[in-house]
């Protein structure tokens, strides 16, 4: 188990290098960013040059990923054109992204799991008919649809939730984003779950659980729903990062400033030192949350042993 | 069946318990633009670009908390545009070069320390050091030294600009290194505001907190989300706030701040989504402010390229700005927020400032038939097609694509124009800038300070700062340099309307139409209107109850 840990945390490091340096190259080749700080004007070109020394944007391309990175690994993300540092730029953003993925993972996993099992195990009956199609539409529906559409009639109209979040996002506000950031996911959950559920409710291992007198709740919560879940737990741990770093459309529905958003600003703006550093930390959000579904793997079924 | 019932007893459940969080979400006031502190003004603002000084800010996010904590020499009227005296008692010249400048007595900065000529002038040097890198450097380029401080590549050889003497704590001159005399007006722009000692000496900290000498200070600055700007005490203007403060709260995108303002969380927006333009008056039960604005908006064409620089193109330019139905596009698509353009300035100056309704004339005028026999006898369009760039994360693309079909249906040929959009803003500007633009492109221009010069001199004289189609035309430059040198501001005026003329014979950039500046406001705050730079009037906004 320590020796599988260790290996695939080591597997990481080129995968690291090579995201960062591909992201590096991708926000390089958007061209020139400092021709847009001076706006609709032509830059006076005495003070963009004197910008792109300091930034080193007038060194070799190799050279300046070289200082970059050697940045990185002081501590040193570099600076938002604004003057911000990025690491404080990630101190604000991230908390709130990551409140925002747990809210919206929390009700993935719940309810997409529970309607899973309900229709999974009454297959072809109302309540499995009902959850298949409604699942249909809420994936069918595009993010910013279902945003504006609860923002405006619960937030504006109604006045139950608040219409957008404040700079210090607690759990409270971030119901209503979390649900939109969530019905996607929740209904794939739920047909994952559905499927799972009904292939293996046939399974021999079920029957003799049946056979040898175990109360249904258990049968399910102890033999189906464990065996079940695999699949939807790969699911949710790739959900995971793409929770985090694609939250953009909701975060900035309800005035999130979250990780999206400053990914966003970084791209409009041109500032690899934002994009870089943020796609870094996602890129290793991404890589241990792969590891921990891998290692839930064995948690979840006794065959699977990692050596 | 006995299990599964209770599985969906626990779903039902569940579900009371989301929804019942989600209600209790919205039982505080804590929403949004958060609770509305009384007195308080919480208005919309957009996170800005750079840092806030003065001389490095140049884009309305950070231009507005730059006017509402400084004060400048000069202040332009929120209604008229026109610039009076402020901080200066006078500005005098007797050779439109040499100018002195005068301050009124008393005036502080919210610290204590008093408003000098020295406070002037450092930042003024400041400002244009290269090795400072502000943005706005190049509008001190008149002072005389300003080579040696800026120098067109390599280090500079001198700290501070010949052209600036201290004469007392009250008076300075500047000598310019040419004739300017619309100079002193332009000395209300944010790029000619004093600073205080500490933003010499202690910059970070400055920086984190602005100080200055306006209606406002600065009680907290979060960076990214808010900022809490209130009353100052020690304001030396005669115009206080009439507010007790304004939250200035950032928004991640317009859509939100607008549903916000519905919502009741924030007072003043001066930005309605494109997509709400057609519903906003009736939505804010006419709490919506659409006014005419110093931006203008054009389709340039790049005279650097051989094919759109000859005889015969000049007729196919004034062909394809017949061909613009400016009025329809205006209506259908901006819902009125535009008006369509009659010359190269725009109506916030006024008559008397050099706007005109006839300049551009017949050139700006739609006429489908003339404009297709001018693009014929021009040869038609170089490579028989053109298309118009634009940078696609604006909202550009519906207008460049009724700018082409008006033109195509003119020509009576649906491929000749076709928008082609380009990624990011950036990426669009920096091409614009290497000069890589093979046909027409979208420019626009918001005017720096309320004179006919600055939508003239910049844009289309041979060398101008932001010359982007790199026009050049002998004629057009003496004459910008005599209206420069005019004794007084009504011969300069005309002078320059001189000058503009030959854009109507040349078309190097066609005006397609002045751009409003629309907000709105909630039934909290009443007053609000937005200034001729489309900024809120933040201190004369008054707050009921």
């Amino acid at each position: 188990m320590g020796r599988y840990i260790l290996r695939r945390v080591l597997q990481m490091v080129p995968v690291f290098i090579g995201t960062t340096l591909l992201i590096f190259l991708m926000v390089y080749a958007l061209g020139d960013p400092v021709a847009a700080l001076f706006g609709d004007k032509a830059p006076d070109p005495a003070t963009a040059a004197q910008i792109r020394h300091d930034l080193h944007l007038d060194e070799p391309l190799g050279k300046q990923y070289l200082l970059y990175m050697a940045g990185i690994f002081t501590g040193d993300f570099g600076q938002a054109f604004n003057g911000q540092p990025v690491t404080e730029l990630m101190r604000d953003s991230f908390p709130v992204t990551v409140r925002l993925t747990v809210v919206a993972i929390l009700i993935e996993a719940v309810f997409g799991i529970l309607l899973g099992v309900v229709s999974g195990l009454r297959r072809k009956g109302w309540a499995d008919t009902t959850v298949l199609v409604l699942t249909l539409v809420v994936v069918s529906v595009p993010t910013f649809v279902t945003g504006y559409l609860l923002q405006l009639v619960l937030g504006v109209r109604w006045g139950v939730a608040p219409a957008t979040v404040t700079p210090e996002a607690p759990f409270g506000e971030l119901v209503m984003p979390g649900l939109v950031l969530a019905a996607v996911s929740l209904a794939y959950v739920t047909r994952l779950t559905r499927t799972s559920v009904a292939e293996n409710a046939r399974a021999d291992y079920v029957r003799t659980a049946v056979a040898k007198g175990l109360p249904r709740h258990r049968v399910i919560t102890r033999h189906l729903l464990r065996n079940s879940l695999i699949p939807v737990v790969t699911f949710l741990g790739a959900d995971i990062g793409a929770l985090m770093g694609g939250a953009l459309v909701t975060e900035r529905i309800f005035n999130i400033h979250g990780v999206g958003y400053q990914l966003y600003q970084g791209i409009l703006r041109q500032n690899s030192p934002t994009v870089v550093g943020f796609v870094t930390i996602l890129v290793i959000i991404f890589l241990i949350a792969n590891l921990l579904v891998d290692l839930l793997y064995a948690v979840l079924d006794p065959r699977i042993r990692y050596a | 069946m006995r299990a599964a019932v209770h599985v969906s007893r626990i779903a039902a459940a569940a579900a009371l318990a989301l929804a019942a969080a989600a209600c209790s979400g919205g039982g505080g006031t804590g929403s949004g633009g958060g609770s509305a502190e009384a007195g308080v003004v919480r208005a919309y603002w957009g996170d800005p670009q750079n840092p806030l000084e003065p001389a490095n800010t140049n884009e309305v996010q950070g231009g507005k908390v730059l006017d509402m904590v400084f004060r400048g020499l000069k202040i332009y009227d929120p209604r008229t545009g026109a610039a009076r005296n402020e901080v200066a008692q006078s500005v005098t010249t007797t050779d439109q070069q040499t100018f002195t400048v005068r301050l009124r007595p008393g005036w502080r900065f919210s610290n204590g320390e008093p408003v000098t000529a020295r406070s002037f002038v450092d930042a003024w040097n400041y400002g244009a050091l290269v090795t400072n890198k502000q943005l706005n450097s190049s509008f001190f380029g008149y002072i005389q030294g300003y080579d040696k401080v800026h120098p067109a590549s390599g280090g500079p050889t001198a700290k501070t600009m010949s052209g600036l003497t201290v004469v007392d704590d009250l008076t300075f001159t500047v000598a310019l290194s040419q004739k300017f005399s619309l100079f002193p007006d332009t000395l209300g722009y944010a790029a000619y505001y004093p600073l205080p000692r500490t933003f010499f000496t202690d910059h970070a900290a400055w920086l984190r907190k602005p100080v200055g000498n306006g209606p406002y200070t600065v009680a907290s600055y979060t960076k990214g989300s808010r900022m809490e700007l209130r009353r100052s005490a020690s304001f030396s203007g005669t115009d206080k706030a009439r507010n007790g403060g304004v939250d200035l709260i950032v928004y991640t995108d317009a859509n939100t701040a607008y549903t916000d303002l519905q919502a009741g969380n924030l007072d003043v927006i001066d930005i309605i989504p494109a997509a709400q333009l057609a519903n906003a008056q009736s939505d804010l039960s006419g709490r919506f402010i659409n006014q005419p604005a110093g931006i203008i908006q054009t389709i340039s064409f790049p005279m650097y390229q051989p094919a759109w620089n000859t005889p015969g193109a000049q007729k196919v330019r004034l062909g394809l700005s017949m061909a613009v139905n400016r009025a329809q596009i205006t209506q259908k698509i901006f819902h009125g927020s535009r008006t369509p353009a009659t010359d190269w300035t725009s109506p916030v100056l006024g008559t008397r400032g050099g706007w005109s309704a006839t300049l551009c004339g017949q050139a700006c005028t739609y006429d489908p038939a003339r404009a297709k026999t001018l693009v014929q006898q021009g040869g038609g369009l170089p490579g028989g097609r053109m298309t118009i760039s634009y940078n696609a994360d604006g909202d550009h693309k519906t207008w460049v694509d009724a700018v082409c079909n008006s033109i195509n249906t003119a020509l009576g040929d649906d491929r000749a124009c076709t928008g082609n959009p380009i990624g990011t803003f950036a990426d669009f500007r920096s091409q614009v800038t290497d000069k890589k633009m093979t046909s027409a492109f979208r420019t626009g221009w918001q005017m720096d300070y309320p004179l006919i010069q600055d939508f003239l001199e910049p844009l289309y004289a041979t060398g101008g700062s932001s010359n982007d189609s790199h026009f050049s035309n002998a004629r057009f430059d003496t004459l910008v340099n005599q209206a420069n040198a005019a004794s007084t501001p009504a011969a300069a005026v005309s002078t320059f309307q001189d000058a503009e003329r030959i854009l109507a014979v040349q078309m190097p950039a066609i005006p397609l139409w002045y751009q409003n500046a629309v907000g709105g406001y909630s039934d909290r705050v009443s007053d609000v209107r937005l200034n001729p730079f489309s900024v809120p009037v933040y201190n004369q906004i008054t707050v009921k109850g």
